[in-house]
């Protein structure tokens, strides 16, 4: 009887976890501006009023500029900390990496008040360059822990074997290292975009005038009209983070299996 | 016997220290020109470190590294006539086997042609023709050596560094590639390095080997030198087996040794049968093979003694007899092949063996 209250537990616990984001596109499809059951009809309605929205194209905008800088900035310092973490010595380096990787247990709330603090006491103004300092803060730890796990597969003995064939560090970390760790950093890129593509808080404390696609999303539900659009804008955005985020695990596990190498890491 | 041969490697009083560790110890040693050469040690003491310094890999504290007279210092492992046999292989993985083989040809002038030409007799010379569009991942242990192995020699490096490269394989292939390094090194002519725990296989491959402990070479010789004359206890017992029996030393004229041993009575030594630096009481030291069951009507050519069988270990081509020799306290360990018609002796049995001072050494 054990094993068949945990199977109930089970399906109960996936059913509220998922529950409502199937509802997503269910609403999303249906012919009416309400959010509710019964059912009316078919149509792709609000799928086509997505287009002719001005609003939603410059958040949109804004949050793929914020992504794509994000993502990239984060990565770029990833590889820097998973490398130094994972190849060199040097003190206090367990309190660094540390305190480096402290941002993803943070309150997102704290870290976004402290920001803005910081920032209005330096005189900055709000901007999208703001939200991509807030985002690459909270998007590194998550690069760094994608990387360190594609850097420490790698065998040291493949460099060594690189400098001894007369190889130079530049063009061995162009020949070796780069190419058995690029998985790992397309996966850390893609993770990391949509990370700071469905963040909230940060976005919404320091964007000032730029709204982000999520800061808009919650703007509309002022408006009933509207909710029925954004189930639709929703809709997209689920399937766009399911096919991002199943890619990056694809190439980060090719990584590990490339280098022959145990899977110890990942988020999936 | 090979004596001539010019020096390729030297070190000249070299240290190495990790903090406060220090992992050598004042190495000095000549490798010649052409020799299969190996450095063996337990782990820890210090010959992978002395392969690595060889390599590039691992500054040294203080002291010369030369190779083929020129001073290593301050030349970084990529300009080194050396190659190296990681233990790991580190086979490129996103590389196939011609890829890895030719690896260090990317700055060779020669035309694509060539290069690819070179790569093929490379593998050919490995046994590995028509290995090359393999993906490097999907190739056994005993291929990814052998793709090691084309990949270093490729470059006619004037050294060929070889850390462990046999301790990943099973027996079989192991003793089939010790074999087949030994021809590869003739073929070749270049010098090799050989860096190994296993003592059967430095003596199965090696013109000379250096034997390493804590960080100081204990004794550098060629093999049959290393295990008849030992020039230590602890290099005796590190090679092969070797029994000691408590001795006293009666009297020294010029070249002869007057010694009293447990078991065996008088012996009269040559000085070379004495190896020296041996701290506390003097030990007579013998091989098991070098103890002789006599059976009936064999009568021995030098001295026999009497002795009681306490333990028989039967190996199919060989019989190993745990001995006490009449007048002794301790167990010996004695080897005898196997004769068809000639039986097993059983435990508790009493015999006859024959022995020869001339096998014996004495440590002092």
């Amino acid at each position: 009887m054990r094993g068949g209250w945990f199977r109930v537990y089970t399906i109960v616990y996936l059913i509220f976890l998922y529950a409502p984001i199937i509802l997503l596109p269910i609403f999303a499809f249906n012919n009416a501006t309400t959010v509710a059951f019964p059912l009316v009809g078919f149509t792709t309605e609000w799928f086509g009023q997505l287009w002719t929205e001005p609003a939603l194209h410059k958040a949109l905008k804004n949050s793929l500029i914020i992504a794509i800088s994000s993502a990239i900035l984060a990565t770029s310092f990833g590889i820097f900390a998973a490398r130094a973490s994972t190849r060199y010595r040097f003190p206090f380096k367990a309190p660094l990496m540390g305190l480096i990787m402290l941002p993803l247990v943070l309150p997102e709330v704290i870290v976004a008040v402290a920001l803005l603090a910081v920032l209005l006491g330096m005189g900055l103004n709000l901007s999208i360059f703001t939200v991509i300092l807030g985002h690459v803060l909270i998007c590194t730890p998550f690069a760094i822990a994608i990387l360190t796990s594609a850097f420490q597969s790698l065998d040291q003995s493949l460099e060594e074997a690189s400098y001894d064939l007369g190889e130079s560090a530049v063009s061995t970390f162009r020949l070796v290292i780069l190419p058995l760790v690029m998985p790992g950093i397309i996966s850390a890129l893609l993770i990391t975009f949509t990370i700071s593509l469905d963040e909230f808080i940060i976005a919404f404390f320091l964007a000032g005038n730029e709204n982000t696609l999520p800061v808009y999303i919650l703007g509309q539900f002022r408006f009933p009209q509207n909710v029925p659009v954004i189930m639709a804008l929703g809709t997209i955005l689920v399937c766009l983070s399911i096919a991002l985020l199943a890619t990056a695990e694809y190439f980060r596990r090719r990584g590990i299996a490339k280098t022959g190498g145990k899977d110890t890491g990942g988020f999936l | 016997m090979t004596s001539e041969k010019p020096t390729m490697i030297e070190f000249k009083d070299v240290h190495k220290y990790y903090g406060d560790y220090h992992a050598l110890r004042g190495i000095t040693a000549k490798i010649r020109a052409g020799e299969f050469f190996s450095l063996l040690g337990p782990s820890g003491c210090g010959k992978t470190t002395l392969l690595r310094t060889i390599a590039g890999f691992e500054g040294i504290s203080s002291g010369v590294v030369m190779i083929d007279g020129k001073d290593m210092e301050g030349v970084p492992a990529n300009v080194r006539p050396t190659n190296m046999v990681f233990q790991s292989y580190a086979i490129f993985p996103h590389l196939t086997v011609a890829q890895n083989v030719g690896f260090g040809l990317r700055k060779d002038p020669r035309s694509k042609a060539e290069k690819a030409q070179a790569v093929a007799e490379a593998l050919d010379m490995v046994g590995l023709n028509g290995y090359g569009d393999r993906a490097a991942h999907a190739l056994s242990g005993g291929q990814r050596q052998r793709v090691a192995l084309a990949r270093a020699l490729i470059l006619k490096p004037k050294v060929l560094l070889l850390d462990e490269p046999l301790s990943a394989l099973d027996k079989k292939m192991r003793e089939q590639m010790q074999l087949e390094l030994i021809k590869l090194q003739r073929q070749v002519g270049i010098t090799f390095i050989l860096v190994t725990h296993d003592q059967e296989e430095a003596l199965v491959m090696s013109d000379r080997i250096a034997v390493m402990f804590e960080g100081e070479v204990a004794q550098l010789d060629d093999p049959e030198t290393l295990y008849r004359r030992p020039n230590s206890r602890k290099v005796a017992d590190f090679i092969g087996t070797m029994n000691f029996l408590p001795a006293k030393i009666l009297s020294e004229s010029g070249e002869k040794v007057e010694v009293e041993a447990e078991g065996f009575g008088k012996i009269t030594l040559n000085a070379e049968q004495v190896s020296g630096a041996n701290s506390g009481a003097a030990s007579i030291g013998f091989r098991p093979e070098t103890l002789t069951i006599l059976f009936e009507g064999q009568t021995a050519a030098d001295r026999e003694s009497m002795a009681t069988v306490e333990e028989v270990v039967y190996y199919g081509d060989m019989t190993y007899y745990d001995i006490k020799l009449d007048g002794t306290t301790e167990t010996m360990r004695l080897s005898m092949r196997n004769v068809f018609g000639r039986p097993v002796l059983d435990i508790g049995t009493r015999t006859r063996v024959a022995w020869s001072s001339g096998a014996l050494v004495l440590f002092r």
